[in-house]
C-alpha cells in the first residue's frame, strides 16, 4: 500500500481508538442533559474514578480484564447512581445554576478525594496481551481492535435500550415530559437513577479503556477529557444519543488530524477553533434541534 | 397617507403557508379587528409587524419606513406597541421595572454617562421613574410599583402588559386578545378603557379578539380571517351578516 | 414589635452616608496597613486577593447573574489582562524606567480584555445557554492555546519574574471601582435591560430593547474588569503562565459567583470574601498558627493525625461544603438579593407602597 493510505489508514485507528473512548464518555453527558437539561459536570471525573477502579480491581485484587471490566463499570454506575441521589435530586426544582455549580462542586470533590487517597499517579498492568499486527505498513494492535470493537457494542447496546426496551422508551419519554408522564405510571425517581446509573457505567468502561490505552493515571485526568466529551455532546447536538457519538467520532477525528499537520501544541487550539466554527455555523449541533418558542 | 399599510404580505413556515395575501390599511386614529378561528394567523401577523419574523413576501409600511426586514427593538423605537396572547410580562422584575424597561429606546443617556451616573443621566432616570409611575396610576397599579410581576393577580397583570406597552409612547398599538380570560362585566370596562385610551394617548388600534361583544362593540371595522386568507373585511353590521364569516366560526361568544 | 436593636439596626442601614465613609475609611486603611504593618504580610496579600476576587467576581456576576448566561470564558480575559499589563511593564515600558506607568499597564489590560469581550459577545446573539457556554469554553482554549504556542511571550513557560507593583491601595481602588461601575451599570437603563433578556429576550426586543448593544455593553465591561483582575494578579503573584488561567480557574469565579448568589452586587463581594477567606483558613499552616495556643498534648496528634493533611483535604472539605450550601441556597447565600446602600436612592424610593418587596429592584435590603 502506498505511504499516504497507510498514513491515513493508521491516523483513521487512532481517531476510531480516542473517539470511542470521548463517545462513551458523551453518552453520559447527553444522556443526562436529555432527561434533566443538566449538565453533569462531575461526570469527567466520574470517568477518572472508573480508571481508578480499574487499577484498584486490577493491583489490589488483581483480577483479569473481564471482571475488571465489569466491576470497574458496576461501582461507576452505583457511583453516579449515589451522586445523583445526594446531590442533584434535592435541586431538581431548583434553578438550573445552581444544580450545575453542585455537579461542579462534586467534580472537584472526587478529584481531590481520589488524589488524598493516591497522591501519585498509578500505573495499570497490562490486563490485555497486546498483540501487533501489520496490515501492508498499517500496525493495528489487538489493544486498539478491543477498545473500538467493545466501545461499539457498548454504544449498540445503549441503543437497542433506548430504543428497543421499556426502559428505554421510559427514558424518552420522561425527557420530553417530566410532569405527566409520572403520573401514567412511570416512576421517575428510579428511570433517573437508573439514566445516571447508566451513563456512569459507560464512563467507567470508558475509564478502563483509557487506563488500559495509557497506562498512567492521575486524579485530574478527567478535566480534559470531560470537557471534550462534553463538546462532543453539544457538538452532535446535546440530548441526543446518536449526536453524542457523531460528535465524539468528529472531535477524535479532528483531535488526531489536527495532530498530523500542526506542531501538537496547536492541537488544542486548532481542534476548538474548529468546533466554534462548527457551533456558530450549526447553532444547535449536528443533530440538535432549536426549542422553537412560540410568540 | 395611512398610518400602516400592508401590501399582499405572505408567510411561510417551512412549507405551511401561514398567511396568505393578507392586505390591510389603518388610518391614523382607527381602531380596527381582526378576528378568526384560532390558527388563522392573527398573531403571526402581529409578529410579522412587530418584526419577529420576516415576512416572506410582501411589504409592511408605516407611513413611509418600510418595516420589513426591521429588528423588534427598531420597529418599537417607531413607536409601536402590543401586547400578547399569554402574557409576557417580565415575571420576576418589579411592576415598575416591567414599565421602565419599555422606556428603553427613549432615554437620552450614554453607555460611559450610565456607567458614571454622570450628565443626563440622574435627569433622564427621573424622567423614566416618573413616566412610569404616572402610568401605573393610569392603570391603578401605582399602590403595586414594587410588587414582583408573578404575584399580581391575573387582570392586573392584563392591566400591566398595557401600561408597559404605553410606556413605548406608541401611536399604534396592537392588543393581542386583550379580553381572554374576562367575565361579561370586565369586558364591559375593558372597553370603555380601550375607547379611552384610544381618545387619550391618541392611538390608532389593531386588535386580536375571540370575544364578540368587544369586537362588534368598539371595532369601526373588522377583518375576519382563516387559514391565513382574508374572509371578509368590513364595518360590523356587514360581519355579522355575512353568510361565510357565519359559516366559518361565528358563535363564540355573545354577538352584539 | 422592634425591638430596640432592630430598630437600632434600621437606623443604621438608613445612613446612607455611611457607604462613602467606609470607603473612605477603607483607603486609609489600605495605605496605613502596609506602611505601618498593622497585619502582617501573609494577611496582606489575602487581602489583595480577596480584592481581586472581588473583582473577577462581581464582574462575572454581570454576564452569567444579571444577564443569566452562562459564560466560561472569563479566565480567558484574565490571561489578556494579566499578560497584556506584564509585557507591558516587563519589556515594552520597563517599570524600573517608567514607575508610574503601572496603573495604565493594568488599564491597558483591562482595554485589552473589553476588546476581546466584543468578539466573544456576537455568538451570544444568536445562542443561548448551553451552545453559549461551549463557544465561551473554546474561546478560553484558544486564548490559552495561542499564549501557549507564541514563544516571545513565553510560550508555556509563562512569563516570570514579574515585579511586585501591586499594592493594597491599589487593589482596594480598583476594587471599589469595579464594584461602584457595575453596580451603576446595573441600575441604568442597560442593567434593566440585561435583567429583561434573562427574563424574555425576544419580550425585551419588542420592548424596545436594543439587545444587541445591552449585550455588546454586558460582556465588554465584564471582560475589562477581568482584564483589570488579571493585570494585579500578575504583580502580586509575580508569575503567570497559560496553565494559571485554565478552566479550574474559571471554576473558581463561577464558584464564587453561586456562592455569592446570583444578580447581586453584595453577594459577589460576600462569596469571594467567604471563599477566599475561607479556603486560606483551611491551609496547614494557618490552622496550625490559630490552634498553637493548644496544650502540646492535645495540638501535637491533632497536627499529626489532622493539620498536616488539611493541604489535601481542604480541597476536599471545601467541595462539600459549598454542595451543601447550594443544596440550602439553591440562588446562593444572597441570590437575587441586594444590600440596601447598593440601590440608588432614586430606585428605592420609585418602588415605595410596595407591600412586600419584590425581587432585584425593589427596596428589600440587608
Amino acid at each position: 500500500m502506498s505511504e499516504g493510505i497507510v498514513y491515513w489508514l493508521q491516523q483513521t485507528l487512532n481517531a476510531l481508538q480516542l473517539g470511542s473512548i470521548y463517545a462513551l464518555i458523551a453518552l453520559g453527558y447527553t444522556m443526562v442533559y436529555g432527561i434533566l437539561t443538566m449538565i453533569n459536570f462531575a461526570h469527567g471525573d466520574v470517568f477518572m474514578v472508573g480508571a481508578f477502579f480499574c487499577f484498584l480491581a486490577a493491583v489490589y485484587l488483581g483480577l483479569p480484564f473481564v471482571p475488571t471490566l465489569l466491576l470497574t463499570m458496576l461501582g461507576a454506575a452505583l457511583l453516579g447512581a449515589m451522586i445523583e441521589r445526594l446531590a442533584y435530586k434535592p435541586l431538581r426544582h431548583a434553578p438550573r445554576v445552581s444544580a450545575i455549580i453542585t455537579a461542579l462542586g462534586v467534580g472537584i470533590f472526587l478529584e481531590n478525594f481520589t488524589l488524598a487517597l493516591a497522591p501519585y499517579p498509578k500505573n495499570i498492568p497490562a490486563l490485555l496481551e497486546n498483540v501487533t499486527w501489520d496490515l501492508g505498513g498499517v500496525s493495528l494492535s489487538s489493544l486498539q481492535v478491543i477498545i473500538i470493537f467493545l466501545s461499539l457494542g457498548l454504544m449498540f447496546l445503549l441503543d437497542y435500550v433506548v430504543h428497543r426496551t421499556p426502559v428505554g422508551m421510559a427514558m424518552r419519554a420522561i425527557s420530553w415530559d417530566k410532569t405527566f408522564v409520572p403520573l401514567m405510571g412511570v416512576p421517575l425517581d428510579l428511570i433517573i437513577s437508573v439514566t445516571f446509573a447508566i451513563g456512569a457505567g459507560l464512563a467507567g468502561a470508558a475509564g478502563t479503556m483509557y487506563a488500559l490505552a495509557y497506562p498512567v493515571i492521575d486524579p485530574y485526568m478527567g478535566i480534559m477529557v470531560g470537557w471534550k466529551a462534553f463538546i462532543s455532546a453539544v457538538v452532535g447536538g446535546i440530548g441526543n444519543i446518536r449526536g453524542a457519538m457523531i460528535g465524539a467520532f468528529i472531535l477524535g477525528g479532528v483531535e488526531i488530524m489536527v495532530t498530523a499537520f500542526f506542531p501538537s501544541t496547536y492541537r488544542d487550539f486548532v481542534a476548538f477553533t474548529l468546533l466554534m466554527l462548527l457551533i456558530v455555523v450549526r447553532p444547535y449541533g449536528i443533530l440538535g434541534q432549536p426549542r422553537t418558542q412560540k410568540v | 397617507m395611512a398610518l400602516l399599510a400592508a401590501a399582499k404580505v405572505k408567510h411561510y413556515f417551512g412549507g405551511l403557508c401561514a398567511v396568505a395575501d393578507f392586505n390591510l390599511e389603518l388610518q391614523a386614529g382607527e381602531l380596527v379587528g381582526i378576528i378568526g378561528p384560532n390558527g388563522a394567523g392573527k398573531t403571526t401577523i402581529f409578529n410579522l409587524i412587530t418584526g419577529v419574523y420576516r415576512a416572506s413576501e410582501g411589504s409592511i409600511r408605516l407611513r413611509d419606513v418600510e418595516l420589513v426586514g426591521k429588528t423588534p427593538h427598531q420597529i418599537t423605537a417607531l413607536r409601536v406597541g402590543r401586547t400578547f396572547q399569554n402574557i409576557r410580562l417580565f415575571r420576576d422584575l418589579s411592576v415598575l421595572d416591567n414599565v421602565r424597561i419599555a422606556h428603553y429606546a427613549q432615554v437620552r443617556y450614554s453607555p460611559l454617562e450610565a456607567l458614571l451616573h454622570l450628565g443626563r443621566y440622574r435627569r433622564e432616570e427621573e424622567r423614566i421613574i416618573e413616566n412610569s409611575r404616572r402610568l401605573l396610576s393610569i392603570f391603578k397599579l401605582e399602590h403595586l410599583a414594587g410588587e414582583t410581576a408573578k404575584n399580581l393577580p391575573y387582570g392586573s397583570q392584563r392591566r400591566l402588559e398595557i401600561a408597559r406597552a404605553l410606556a413605548i409612547d406608541p401611536e399604534l398599538l396592537l392588543l393581542d386578545e386583550p379580553a381572554a380570560g374576562m367575565n361579561p362585566n370586565e369586558i364591559d370596562q375593558l372597553m370603555e378603557f380601550i375607547q379611552w385610551i384610544r381618545r387619550e394617548f391618541k392611538l390608532t388600534i389593531l386588535l386580536i379578539e375571540h370575544q364578540m361583544k368587544l369586537v362588534m362593540g368598539i371595532c369601526e371595522r373588522i377583518k375576519v380571517l382563516d387559514f391565513g386568507e382574508t374572509l371578509a373585511e368590513g364595518p360590523p353590521e356587514a360581519i355579522q351578516n355575512d353568510p361565510k364569516v357565519l359559516e366559518a366560526y361565528l358563535g363564540e361568544g355573545p354577538v352584539g | 414589635m422592634k425591638t430596640m436593636r432592630s430598630a437600632g439596626w434600621e437606623w443604621l442601614i438608613a445612613q446612607r452616608w455611611l457607604l462613602p465613609v467606609l470607603i473612605a475609611v477603607g483607603f486609609v486603611l489600605a495605605f496605613a496597613i502596609p506602611e505601618y504593618n498593622l497585619f502582617n504580610k501573609y494577611i496582606q496579600l489575602v487581602m489583595m486577593y480577596v480584592g481581586i476576587n472581588i473583582i473577577l467576581t462581581v464582574s462575572l456576576n454581570l454576564v452569567n447573574g444579571y444577564m443569566g448566561e452562562f459564560s466560561l470564558a472569563h479566565a480567558g480575559f484574565m490571561a489578556v489582562g494579566a499578560y497584556t499589563a506584564a509585557l507591558l511593564t516587563q519589556k515594552v515600558l520597563p517599570v524600573a524606567a517608567y514607575p508610574g506607568l503601572f496603573p495604565l499597564a493594568v488599564l491597558a489590560g483591562g482595554l485589552a480584555a473589553a476588546a476581546l469581550g466584543l468578539i466573544v459577545a456576537v455568538p451570544s446573539f444568536k445562542v443561548r445557554g448551553d451552545y453559549l457556554a461551549i463557544i465561551t469554553l473554546a474561546f478560553l482554549m484558544i486564548v490559552k492555546s495561542v499564549i501557549e504556542n507564541i514563544d516571545a511571550i513565553g510560550g508555556p513557560r509563562g512569563i516570570p519574574g514579574i515585579k511586585k507593583l501591586t499594592t493594597l491601595p491599589w487593589v482596594f481602588f480598583w476594587t471599589v471601582v469595579s464594584v461602584w461601575v457595575v453596580r451603576n451599570f446595573v441600575y441604568s437603563k442597560y442593567g434593566r435591560g440585561v435583567l429583561a433578556i434573562r427574563e424574555d429576550e425576544i419580550a425585551s426586543d419588542l420592548m424596545s430593547v436594543n439587545t444587541q448593544r445591552v449585550k455588546f455593553l454586558a460582556f465588554m465591561v465584564s471582560s475589562f474588569f477581568a482584564g483589570i483582575a488579571g493585570g494585579l494578579f500578575a504583580h502580586v503573584l509575580q508569575f503567570i503562565s497559560p496553565r494559571v488561567f485554565d478552566i479550574i480557574k474559571t471554576t473558581d469565579v463561577l464558584i464564587m459567583v453561586y456562592l455569592g448568589g446570583i444578580a447581586s452586587i453584595g453577594g459577589s463581594i460576600l462569596g469571594a470574601t467567604v471563599y477566599t477567606v475561607l479556603l486560606e483558613l483551611l491551609r496547614p499552616s494557618t490552622v496550625a498558627a490559630m490552634l498553637a495556643w493548644l496544650p502540646a498534648m492535645v495540638f501535637d496528634p491533632l497536627n499529626e493525625y489532622f493539620i498536616r493533611h488539611l493541604g489535601v483535604w481542604r480541597m476536599v472539605i471545601m467541595p462539600l461544603a459549598l454542595v451543601l450550601v447550594m443544596l440550602y441556597w439553591p440562588r446562593g447565600i444572597m441570590g437575587l438579593r441586594e444590600f440596601r446602600w447598593f440601590i440608588p436612592r432614586r430606585d428605592l424610593d420609585a418602588h415605595r407602597h410596595d407591600a412586600h418587596g419584590g425581587s432585584h429592584g425593589a427596596a428589600r435590603g440587608r
